[in-house]
């Protein structure tokens, strides 16, 4: 391994959707505690990028290494890889028929075979950072689209995962509710977990994030640390995309 | 600057509730709807009066047969009979066996819904109920006298074949909708085989094959129970329909589900039984019933290989030179039997869906 120790190697990633090249060469190397956030227009690969990192997606070419272990299209490794692995999705994807406690325990028990005493413990743990202990015997279908994403945090917190994967967290929130979102991110931030985001949001990427990643088309267009990625854009085609999403 | 007063909620005008508003509304609306209206109540008028004349106030409903003087329904033919259409041939003496299997039913539905809590005692139960239930059907264990299935027959027969058929295809239908989605090719292609076949056959077919193509499996001498053989090919049919049915409710699962299991670090098998089933069986259990429903009524075609259901009762019993030509009376009997198991068995399918609503909002 080298001097720095990685969380995440992506090397020389490619991926094809039947005939359509989605992903071009991805190379990523995400240290451990980075805060890494990923834009790009739509259909440029961002989302397909983290979501080869827990094999959501099969990718074709090249190699992910996750915490030192080689990603491949096995079913053991991929479990084991995904038990490191928190991932918040833009549309929740909280399981409508069990309750919000029911949510949370449901990898602890079943995954790491936890009892049921403590799972409880530690999803009531995570319910009271995410203030909504008290909702934790209602169903995801009685909270608001913010409290679900809160949920769903609370839902990666509790298998204590060494990565967190955010795809587009905010996206599908009514706009009153991103900051109690995104709040409960930079909470995370400060305590040293290797968090990956995909948003738009860029006051969570100044104040949060070490490094920005512009994708477009595929490929890694444009990286920086984030005064630097918004206030002063290199490549034209971020110039053009940040005018776009701050032109209103 | 304006402010404006708290009112009073107000009483709904006279002229806009009430009977009279709502027959206006519903039944009078307009100059065809009223025609319909009266054509309606006509045919009601018409149907009904002589009907329940015959159902009941002209019907006979005690005495011999020598005593009939009343028009409408002989309805002792069937008090006479009451034990074949129940029993068949089971020996009388043993029907205290078939009513004990009755009465647990409920007493079982009751210990497993409010007295027992440990989920293992349940499953027990659920272990338990059609182990004792076989054991004093058929008999053969702890003195019970052994009932040959040939004995078997009336409205037990068709409990015994549809309970079967039901129980038994539930878990096929759910593994056949499985390997449908597979990714493994074999296994899809072996599952949409075997259900495209059986359900491009009708099931007369398929009760043919099992009683005569099964056997063909077997070593010459061995006695292969018919009854057994209507039961196998009844449970491959109705899995095949249960499967199809179950796909439906698999493809209504957004694909979040799935991929939040797997995200979670969920096997394929505990991501299926904990997250996909439990909704994708929710959303199928109309049809479900709806599909369990009509087994119940296809078990009648079991007589054509031989087997004495309820309906085929009615022919039976009024082949008894001493009670011939009261088919009406057992079809309307039999009708008013399957009619109502049936309306229980939708009504329960609604109680389920209510129930799972209200849970769930």
């Amino acid at each position: 391994m080298s001097e720095v120790e990685y969380m995440i190697k992506m090397q020389g990633v490619n991926k094809w959707y039947g005939d359509f090249h989605v992903l071009k060469d991805v190379n990523l190397n995400i240290k451990k505690g980075e805060k890494l956030v990923i834009c790009g227009p739509s259909g440029s690969g961002k989302s397909t990028t983290i979501r080869c990192m827990n094999h959501l997606e099969h990718f074709q070419e090249g190699n992910i290494h996750i915490n030192g272990t080689d990603l491949i299209d096995d079913v053991k490794i991929v479990r084991h890889i995904r038990s490191q692995i928190g991932m918040v999705f833009q549309h929740f994807n909280l399981f409508p028929h069990l309750s919000i406690l029911e949510n949370l325990i449901l990898a602890p028990t079943w995954v790491y075979k936890k009892p049921r005493k403590e799972a409880i413990a530690t999803a009531m743990h995570y319910l009271e950072r995410v203030q909504i202990a008290d909702q934790a015997h209602k169903y995801p279908n009685q909270l608001s689209g913010g409290q679900q994403q809160r949920v769903a945090i609370a839902r990666c917190l509790c298998k204590n995962p060494e990565i967190m994967l955010f795809d587009e967290p905010t996206s599908a929130l009514d706009p009153e509710m991103v900051s109690e979102v995104l709040d409960v991110m930079v909470g995370l931030a400060d305590e040293g977990i290797t968090m990956v985001c995909v948003t738009h949001e860029m006051g969570f990427a100044k104040k949060v994030a070490d490094r920005v990643i512009f994708m477009d088309g595929g490929q890694i267009v444009e990286e920086n640390e984030p005064h630097e990625f918004f206030d002063n854009p290199q490549s034209p085609r971020l110039k053009h995309f940040l005018e776009q999403i701050l032109d209103h | 600057m304006a402010i404006f007063e708290l009112k009073e909620a107000r009483e709904a005008p006279a002229d806009t509730k009430g009977p009279i508003h709502w027959a206006k509304e519903k039944l009078f609306s307009s100059i065809g709807n009223t025609i319909l209206t009266l054509l309606g109540f006509y045919l009601v008028y018409m149907t009904l009066p002589p009907l329940l004349d015959w159902m009941i106030f002209d019907a006979t409903w005690s005495g011999t047969k020598a005593e009939i003087t009343k028009d409408g329904a002989r309805w002792i033919f069937i008090i006479e009979k009451f034990d074949q259409f129940m029993y068949g041939f089971y020996p009388e003496s043993e029907h205290w066996r078939l009513l004990s299997v009755l009465g647990l039913f409920p007493i079982s539905i009751v210990l497993f819904k409010y007295v027992l809590t440990n989920s293992k005692a349940k499953l027990a139960l659920l272990i338990a109920f059609p182990v004792v239930s076989f054991i004093l059907i058929s008999g053969g264990f702890f003195g019970l006298m052994h009932v040959e299935t040939h004995n078997w027959g009336g409205l037990m027969l068709t409990i015994v074949v549809a309970s079967v058929g039901i129980i038994a295809s539930f878990p096929i239908g759910i593994m056949l909708a499985l390997g449908r989605q597979s990714k493994m090719p074999l296994i899809r292609t072996l599952c949409i085989g075997f259900i495209e076949f059986i359900r491009g056959v009708p099931l007369i077919t398929l009760l043919f094959m099992a009683s005569v193509v099964l056997p063909m499996f077997f070593h010459e001498g061995i006695e292969f129970d018919k009854l057994l053989r209507a039961l196998i090919g009844i449970t491959l049919f109705q899995s095949a329909y249960i499967a199809e049915v179950i796909r439906g409710g698999l493809q209504a699962i957004p694909r979040g589900q799935y991929e939040a299991a797997d995200a979670l670090g969920l096997t394929y098998w505990q991501a299926m039984f904990l997250i996909i089933l439990p909704q994708a069986l929710k959303i199928s259990i109309p049809n479900i019933v709806g599909s369990f429903i009509s087994l119940f009524k296809d078990t009648t075609l079991i007589l054509i290989i031989g087997l004495f259901d309820i309906l085929a009762m009615v022919t039976l019993t009024n082949s008894d030179t001493q009670w011939l030509g009261f088919e009406v009376e057992g079809y309307v009997f039999v009708t008013i039997i399957y009619w109502a198991i049936c309306f229980s068995m939708s009504q329960y399918s609604k109680s389920i869906e209510r129930r799972f609503n209200t849970e769930n909002k």
